[in-house]
């Protein structure tokens, strides 16, 4: 069974290049990725990942809105029961903003410059160890 | 060895021979002189002597009362143009109060929802000496409805209004995202803004079609320049097939927006080459009669997607070539990002520095004395020559794609937008695309620590009671008036609906009220996810 991967961009923001290229590259290193695209509701994010089962959600947020968004969607997910399933987030975030991720729910945060194999690895650990 | 031997390449993928000489150059009645059409040269015989380029720099602030501040300021320091940044719920069509939209509301500027907060933003600011700018899309035809009902309440005439709406959705689908209704009758409205600009706002700029965001998620130059004045042609086409207006009655309320990044001749060429075709399709596709609708009338930004976060202080020195770029291409108006945009927020000191890049370009260097300075030379010239070939052969790739809204509902602009994003991080993994202190002469030096923006709780507060007060103090039957007036309006193909919106606006109707109710007769887009 390849990992099953949820990338999605939460709040209003509609900068999606950096969302669709780790979406392919996670593709191309043998992941099966549910692509929602932009302006997704932090409620249908968690809907659908529990629903497609997936084995890590990944959110990319440019506007500056991460913390909130990160807390909304961690707090729906855990609502719909898939507090299980590791949340990542990527983005424009300043180095000091990651404390504050990670109390907001995300396990791994992956800022801007952010190598594309490093974010391979640390999905492939993620979700190794979950499974 | 020719197998051993690689083609150069433009960023573009034009192929570039080791060098130029007089027999790339075209023939001497097809490179007329500046301020001649199809102005290849420039739209202006003196070039910048007559007038610089506008240096436009672009902030916004929380609420209106803060961005009301800043621009008095602005204007009190010799300032002639206002650049307004909105939030994302006012460019998506949200008032403060919806409840999905909380964390965002003030964050990338400032959150209009009704009448009375453009008032507020425009309180003791002359409207009819000022030119004020729109960064907004979606929502553009309600904002200018404010703005013509905002000056009405200061008593000056709509007809003396300055300004730009960016107005462009087509865009929007594809790269930026703000989109509300479906293509067609998203199209439909903005040809009701360009007819609406025309007759009673002719100062006014009724659209900047923006080809930098295509720019931004991944085209290459001649894919960005191709594309947008694809949407420039959709657009006039949609005015056109009306058949209430001739080109030269709108063209010139038409300007355009570009992206410049590195590929530093590319980019002059770009420019050069998108000012004679604009030219050639106007006066041949629409039969303009006034050269002056011929004119391709460009702003652009230095910066974006060509910054890096490694070693952030080279993001100065690439801004300043960029800036340069621009210039010797010609272009009427320019951003110069901060070099700190990569990862953050930009602070005053940066975006300062930003600006006297340009003031330095403008007034010490010397490039502005002279028109087109690189006109003849070999090498641009058929550079320009290949930028056009390949910006035709885009543009009838994408005719054969059954045009602009058809390659957006059916993803197929995505998709070519998304392969070249990849293909480029391919290169800058390669280090095919060389980046300095990215994929060559990396150090270890840590990205600058920066603190993160924080939203001031008591602006969202006070917009959010000032919402609550509007509704509570507004005439609800002249509210259900208007928004009906405009929901009748809105099935019906023939009606302008921009006088419409400036009674809702007058009415004191929400930027969310007049949205559901045209969402209720057009519906909503839904993106094709493609990656």
């Amino acid at each position: 069974m390849p990992t099953r991967v949820l990338v999605a961009k939460p709040g209003l923001d509609g900068h999606d290049r950096g969302a669709k290229l780790v979406a392919r590259v996670l593709r191309d290193a043998g992941f099966e990725v549910v692509y929602l695209g932009i302006r997704q509701r932090p409620v249908e994010i968690a809907a659908i990942a529990v629903q497609e089962d997936v084995d890590v959600v990944g959110l990319s947020i440019l506007s500056g809105a991460h913390v909130a968004l990160t807390r909304k969607t961690h707090d729906a997910m855990v609502a719909a029961g898939g507090d299980d399933i590791p949340l990542v987030v990527g983005g424009t975030i300043p180095q000091s903003d990651v404390p504050k991720l990670k109390d907001a729910g995300a396990v791994e945060v992956y800022p801007t410059g952010t190598p594309l194999e490093s974010i391979i690895e640390s999905m492939n650990a993620l979700t190794s160890i979950v499974k | 060895m020719a197998e051993d031997q690689r083609v150069v390449t433009s960023e573009s993928g034009i192929p570039l021979k080791p060098s130029y000489g007089p027999e790339d150059l075209p023939a001497a009645a097809d490179l007329p002189a500046p301020g001649v059409f199809p102005f290849t040269r420039g739209n202006f015989p003196t070039g910048y002597q007559g007038r610089l380029w506008t240096f436009r720099q672009y902030s916004g602030f929380g609420t209106a009362e803060e961005s009301n501040e800043r621009y008095r300021y602005l204007l009190a320091q010799g300032g002639t143009g206002l650049s307004v940044a909105l939030d994302l719920p006012t460019q998506c069509g949200y008032d403060s109060d919806h409840p999905d939209v909380e964390e965002e509301v003030g964050r990338v500027g400032v959150a209009i929802d009704t009448l009375a907060d453009a008032e507020i933003l425009f309180d003791q600011i002359p409207l009819d000496q000022v030119s004020t700018s729109f960064t907004i899309n979606g929502t553009a035809a309600i904002l200018l409805a404010f703005y013509v009902a905002a000056g009405e309440k200061q008593g000056v005439d709509r007809a003396k209004l300055r300004g730009t709406i960016q107005n462009d959705i087509l865009k929007e689908y594809v790269s930026r995202g703000t989109w509300i209704w479906p293509p067609r009758p998203s199209l439909r409205l903005i040809a009701d803004t360009i007819e609406f600009c025309a007759t009673d706002v002719p100062k006014f700029n009724a659209i900047s079609v923006a080809g930098a965001h295509f720019r931004d998620a991944g085209a290459n130059a001649a894919q960005e320049m191709a594309f947008t004045l694809m949407d420039g042609v959709t657009y006039c086409d949609e005015v056109i097939s009306r058949g209430r207006m001739t080109i030269d009655q709108f063209a010139p309320q038409v300007s355009f927006f570009f992206y410049t990044h590195g590929d530093f001749f590319e980019e002059i060429a770009k420019y050069r080459a998108g000012r004679r075709r604009w030219a050639r399709i106007v006066k041949e596709r629409y039969g303009a009669k006034d050269e002056k609708s011929c004119m391709f009338r460009v702003g652009c930004v230095a910066g974006g997607a060509s910054l890096y976060a490694p070693q952030a202080h080279n993001n100065i020195v690439r801004v300043a070539y960029e800036a340069l770029a621009s210039v010797l291409g010609g272009v009427q108006s320019m951003f110069t990002a901060a070099w700190d945009e990569p990862f953050a927020l930009p602070t005053e000191e940066s975006t300062t520095l930003a600006l006297r890049t340009q003031q330095v370009l403008a007034y010490e260097t010397g490039v502005a004395k002279v028109a087109d300075p690189l006109g003849g030379s070999y090498y641009v010239e058929a550079l320009t020559d290949a930028m056009e070939a390949k910006v035709i052969e885009i543009m009838a790739d994408l005719e054969r794609h059954g045009g602009m809204v058809e390659a957006v509902e059916k993803g197929y602009l995505h998709s070519l937008i998304a392969d070249e994003a990849f293909r480029i991080a391919q290169a800058l993994d390669s280090g095919d695309r060389p980046v300095v202190g990215l994929n060559m002469f990396a150090s270890d030096e840590p990205v600058p620590e920066v603190e993160g923006f924080e939203l001031d709780e008591k602006g969202r507060l006070r917009q959010l009671e000032r919402l609550a007060d509007v509704k509570r103090t507004r005439s609800a039957a002249e509210v259900t008036a208007t928004l009906t007036a405009l929901e009748t309006a809105a099935g019906k193909d023939d009606v302008n609906l921009m006088p419409l919106l400036v009674d809702c606006a007058k009415a004191y109707c929400t930027v969310g009220e007049m949205v559901e109710v045209l969402k209720s007769q057009w519906g909503e887009f839904s993106q094709p996810v493609v990656f």
